[in-house]
């Protein structure tokens, strides 16, 4: 139980997507929803169970497997009245259907000058950590990132999967929504009654004065592991969870980086513009003379994601590395 | 060909009977404006006033035609990066559409898209698409959002023989079929892709038309030369999908009197073919019927001179009108009007 009467009930990540699409489905009828096995079968995560039940195969529809004719009826739709939500089962399958992400959905708007609205989410399931090999394991996020024109957002939690999802639904533009497909067993509270987000705000979710650490979705816990291992050695870090890529919190990030002088970015990209690059660009612009040492980014290797559990664990960033990472940086 | 004609029963391709004398004046009307217009645009290129790129449709003017004048005004057009016809088509200002192809202040879109993304949501043109393929997918969308708010609007998507090789037109097709979505696909079967023809890299002759057994649909092949013949199989194919029969895939056989884009004199193409197709320009053959049935020849001369006083209107205007305001560089990537990433 939470406090003045609002009901606290823990729920997995896994479950929380199917309740955060049936919050924005029975508020508003022109939401519809789309994908592959998301239907009859409650898709290959079961996140999207009991939606086809509920609300029947008008709204909620199962498709062939064809990214671009997913993505393409989502665009059509919103452009003419709806506000789809498109799956697309696993976030490495982008890469065969990213001519409408990266030339349709995310231009539209600019190239009409402002004829044409794309209120649409496109949810997807990123990441490792499931040793299903580097072709259904990959993150993503910075490839979504890159464009002009998309709304790129990540939840770490089962309540800012629900907060955040209905955030992106309302927008009046493009989000895609990265589901971290590690965390969909993992458990949270989460209130009863509806939860709306607001995009592009980040969650400080553990505060310490020696160093910053910023981190994205299945990275967050992780950090927050790392911060518990640190604090043993008198060492306190503050954990900014980011939630949001675009729009960016660059002030919340920047007024950490004040208070402790150091920054680590802990992200599953590969090394070479993974996100993390882009933050710590934009704090040595901008707040160079209150770095107290070195920026250090913890990433995945340049590599694709390797399948043994074994070399999984190795690639991506671990508690020992991240812990690794603040000590070079308070160097 | 002939086989597929055989085939295909003459009423159901070009519909119950002939179009009314006023649709027929129409027809004639907005294919001699979009032939004026291009040949206009053709002129501002050479000159350097149309920048960048520019695809005519010389030469295809009864597909759009045709089609236009059997779509109502709530049906949603999807065109390609060579829509300058489809755009006019619908009702968009002349002068705003040669502005957008000169980049100027007055442009359909403020000149933020071009040529090749002539887009007016006012007229329901909803987009000119330059990745081919890709707009046969967001017309289904268009075609579903109308099915699931019961709204009876149909979408019609024209694109080339060209892109019946891409894997968007086969996802397309298969996802409209099985939702029966009040789509119209229109193959513009122009023979030639940029540079190469189609037959040299298609598993099937008729490059659209073959392949509607494909996704359970009959195959139509029209004379895309011939506006009575598209705007027949237009009027039969949209109120089928408008009263729930589902989508159609219609080849119109045509021709472009020039290049692929910019002035591409199109010398690749066999001086034959070429003459073969300018003896069947849809423009005079259509005066000759409309002569033959009765139109009074001094009607048509009002129609084409009005023609080139619009052009001209439309030129000066779009040549008047200043360079976009700078502020548009970062105007519009957001619902907010502006493009800041951060927060
Ligand atoms: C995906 C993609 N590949 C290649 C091109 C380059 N391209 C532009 S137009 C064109 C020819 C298309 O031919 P067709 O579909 O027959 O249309 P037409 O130009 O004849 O109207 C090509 C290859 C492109 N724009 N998009
Ligand atoms: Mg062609």
């Amino acid at each position: 139980m939470g406090g003045r009467g609002v009901v606290v009930a823990e729920m997995t990540y896994r479950d929380a997507v199917a309740r955060g699409i049936a919050q924005e489905m029975d508020r508003d009828p022109s939401v519809v929803f789309l994908g592959e096995d998301v239907g009859a079968a409650g898709g290959v995560f079961k996140a999207t169970v009991g939606l086809l039940d509920r609300f029947g195969p008008e709204r909620v529809s199962d498709t062939p497997i064809s990214e671009q004719a997913i993505l393409g009826a989502a665009m059509g739709a919103a452009m003419t009245g709806l506000r789809p939500i498109a799956e697309i089962m696993f976030s490495d399958f982008f890469a065969v259907c990213w001519d409408l992400v990266a030339n349709e959905i995310a231009k539209t708007r600019y190239m009409t000058h402002g004829q044409v609205a794309l209120p649409l989410v496109i949810r997807t399931a990123n990441g490792g950590g499931v040793r299903f090999g580097a072709q259904h394991s990959q993150s993503v996020e910075n490839w979504a990132m890159a464009v002009p024109g998309l709304k790129v957002v990540a939840p770490s939690t089962p309540r800012d999967v629900v907060g955040l999802l209905a955030a992106a639904v309302r927008d009046p533009d493009p989000v895609i929504f990265f589901e971290q497909k590690s965390l969909y067993p993992t458990k949270g509270d989460v209130p009863d009654g509806e939860i709306v987000d607001t995009l592009g705000t980040a969650a400080v979710r553990r505060h310490g004065k020696d160093a910053t650490i910023v981190a994205l979705a299945a990275m967050v816990p992780r950090a927050l592991e790392a911060a518990d291992v640190l604090a043993g050695d008198g060492v306190e870090v503050t954990v900014i969870d980011l939630r949001s890529l675009v729009p960016l919190d660059v002030a919340t990030v920047a007024a950490s980086v004040v208070e402790t002088g150091h920054l680590v970015t802990v992200e599953e990209n590969p090394r070479l513009c993974g996100w993390g690059a882009e933050v710590a660009s934009i704090v040595a612009e901008e707040r160079l003379f209150d770095l107290d040492g070195p920026i250090v980014r913890v990433t995945t290797p340049h590599v694709p994601l390797p399948a043994a559990d074994a070399l999984e664990d190795a690639a991506l960033p671990s508690v020992a590395r991240i812990v690794d990472g603040v000590r070079r940086s308070l160097l | 060909m002939t086989e597929l004609r055989d085939r295909q029963p003459a009423g159901d391709a070009i519909g119950p009977a002939a179009p009314a004398l006023e649709v027929r004046m129409a027809i004639y009307k907005m294919m001699v404006q979009m032939r004026d217009f291009e040949k206009r645009a053709y002129d501002l290129f050479l000159q350097g006033l149309v920048k960048g790129t520019s695809h005519l449709g010389l030469g295809q003017e009864a597909v759009a035609a045709g089609f236009a004048a059997a779509m109502l005004p709530s049906d949603y057009t999807f065109a390609t990066y060579r829509g300058h016809n489809h755009t006019l088509a619908r009702g968009a200002p002349m002068a705003a559409v040669m502005a957008e192809l000169m980049g100027r202040r007055a442009g359909l879109m403020a000149g933020k898209g071009g040529s090749m993304h002539l887009t007016s949501v006012e007229h329901r043109m909803m987009g000119s698409y330059a990745i081919v393929g890709a707009h046969l997918t967001i017309a289904n969308g268009a075609a579903w959002s109308s099915k699931l708010r019961r709204a009876g609007e149909v979408a019609v998507c024209f694109f080339g023989d060209g892109t019946t090789n891409i894997g968007a037109f086969h996802e397309a097709l298969n996802l409209a079929a099985v939702w029966k979505l009040p789509v119209v696909f229109v193959c513009e079967n122009n023979r030639w892709m940029e540079y190469t023809p189609i037959s040299s890299v298609t598993a099937v002759g008729h490059p659209a038309a073959d392949r509607a057994r494909a996704y359970g649909l009959d195959p139509v092949l029209v004379d895309g030369n011939d506006a009575d013949q598209t705007y027949g199989a237009a009027r039969v194919a949209i109120e089928r999908a408008r009263s729930g029969g589902g989508p159609a895939l219609i080849e119109a056989e045509t021709y472009r009197h020039g290049g692929h884009s910019r002035a591409d004199p199109g010398k690749y193409r066999p001086d034959e073919e070429v003459e073969a197709w300018l003896a069947r320009d849809p423009i005079p053959r259509y005066r000759t019927r409309l002569l033959g049935v009765g139109v009074d020849e001094a009607v048509l001369v009002r129609i084409e001179e009005e023609a080139q006083t619009a052009v001209d209107a439309a030129a000066r205007e779009a040549e008047a009108s200043p360079p976009p305001d700078l502020s548009l560089v970062e105007a519009d990537l957001w619902a907010d009007g502006g493009s800041s990433w951060r927060r």
